[in-house]
């Protein structure tokens, strides 16, 4: 019992830490115009995401969660490379990273 | 009593780095902040006893992701301070949002309740036996099926960033 008391954080920290990087992130979604660091804004929810999932996965002893983790990080992967080839080939053709800019598809 | 204090030290860290992300005006800082932001939640995942994703998660964020995303800024030029003067509405609506659903969010989680934990410390849910016999037992066709996703990200990569015939 004294060594759980000594040990254990409680796992509500952990919800109201990823839940204000969420929020970090999403401000910043909104706050940037510049699309690199939207793209990195999104790492960071995602991140957020996979920190609660770790939290719960451990705090519950069964490890399915941490196989979500393993997962999110490959598809964070993918999207990050396809997302900067993507604006490669923005910038090649407006010159500018800019979303303002990025206005053709507006309707 | 040294693991809150840990806690907090990682905690202010990630949240401090995490403003500096989204607030830096030159997008190699941005970068950098990030990388510190990662390696902070590399320390909460040592906490959690997670040793598996821990490295996994240094290797790919601090190491790939972020030398990508490096090389992007530096490719494209962008480290200069070029982004515009706009009008300030934006973003103070962007702040106000943020706050708003945080509050939301919160207050979501106070009116709800946790079930009763185990300590991370006596388990083992995170070492690479249990994760390992998870992964190549229950979650087989997923795990096969991020090949191919990788496969057509690669591919998708390579297509969309070649330089175009005229």
């Amino acid at each position: 019992m004294e060594q759980l008391e000594q040990h254990a954080n409680p796992q509500s920290w952990y919800l109201v830490l990823s839940t204000i990087l969420f929020s970090i992130g999403v401000m910043g979604v909104l706050f940037r115009r510049n699309a690199i660091i939207i793209l990195m804004c999104i790492e960071l929810m995602l991140n957020s995401v996979n920190l609660l999932l770790v939290s719960f996965s451990a705090y519950s002893g069964n490890s399915d969660g941490q196989v979500f983790v393993f997962f999110i990080m490959v598809v964070a992967a993918a999207e990050v490379a396809v997302g900067l080839a993507l604006l490669v080939s923005i910038y090649r053709n407006v010159a500018s990273t800019d979303i303002d800019v990025l206005s053709k598809l507006k309707w | 009593m040294n693991s809150q204090i840990i806690f907090f030290i990682l905690s202010s860290l990630s949240l401090v780095s995490a403003l500096f992300v989204v607030f830096s005006k030159n997008p190699i800082y941005s970068v950098m902040w990030l990388i510190v932001c990662f390696i902070s939640i590399f320390g909460h995942y040592l906490m959690l006893n997670a040793q598996f994703l821990a490295i996994i998660h240094l290797i790919v964020y601090a190491g790939a992701i972020m030398v990508l995303m490096l090389f992007t800024v530096m490719l494209l030029n962008l480290n200069k301070e070029s982004e515009p003067h706009k009008s300030p509405l934006p973003k103070v609506a962007a702040i106000i949002s943020g706050g708003l659903l945080l509050l939301v969010l919160l207050a979501a989680m106070h009116s709800g309740s946790l079930p009763g934990y185990i300590s991370p410390d006596l388990t083992d849910t995170g070492y690479v036996q249990k994760v390992g016999i998870k992964i190549f037992t229950d979650f087989l066709l997923p795990f096969e099926m991020t090949s191919i996703l990788f496969i057509a990200a690669m591919i998708g990569a390579v297509v969309l960033a070649k330089k175009e015939k005229h």
